[in-house]
């Protein structure tokens, strides 16, 4: 039993390894926030949930519990503001994307500020 | 079902892999070529930060310090939408 919570432990910390990896690679922006908020989001997740289950205990768990609740369910909020600001702001997609849904929709800023 | 006891060699292999996402972060924050990218990285530094707030309470068996990581996740929210407001709507004032 021991083991198995060590090698979780090591998978949650290799989800936000490999967020920050991703976070190197990707050529733009859009791209990037797309893995970081995802993957180290999920990567906390699963760390978090092996406190809740190391400390057996209820009042632990109900931390843990808002813990995840007030990071789980705010990190793609922020991701979506940040997002949307962004692509206000005329930040541009990396040339090989396909799709822009949101040409056209969204009054876009006058001037240019990057 | 005893306490439960993480190996030595996991945590510290948690911390190494912790404190190499933070040092690519950081690398991203210092070198982002615009703002959002910025504000990205520091989205997820906060969040390896809470990963090692967690995995120092499993460390010393002290579940204190779990509340670190949901003030931090609270600051981290309020943080980045400070930023995604500013940026969207400065000429106004």
């Amino acid at each position: 039993m021991n083991l198995l919570v060590s090698i979780i432990l090591i998978i949650g910390a290799a989800f936000t390894t490999i967020a920050a990896i991703g976070l190197i690679r990707f050529p733009d922006f859009f791209t990037r926030m797309h893995a970081a908020t995802k993957a180290g989001a999920f990567g906390g997740i699963i760390i978090l949930l092996l406190c809740a289950f190391c400390f057996a205990s209820l009042k632990i768990t109900l931390i843990v519990l808002v813990n995840i609740i007030f990071f789980y369910f705010t990190a793609p909020v922020a991701a979506h503001m940040i997002a949307r600001s962004a692509y206000i702001n005329r930040v541009k997609q990396w040339e090989g994307s396909k799709a822009d849904e949101l040409k056209g929709k969204i009054a876009l800023k006058q001037h240019h500020k990057d | 079902m005893g306490e439960l006891q993480i190996f030595p060699w996991a945590i510290m292999s948690a911390y190494a892999l912790l404190i190499s996402a933070l040092g690519i972060a950081t690398w991203r924050l210092i070198y982002g070529p615009s703002l959002f990218d910025r504000v990205v990285a520091m989205d997820l530094i906060s969040a390896v930060v809470m990963c090692i707030a967690a995995v120092f309470a499993l460390e010393t068996q002290n579940p204190v310090f779990l509340e670190i990581s949901v003030a931090i996740a609270v600051v981290t929210f309020l943080g980045t939408i400070a930023f995604a407001r500013y940026l969207e709507d400065e000429e106004e004032e």
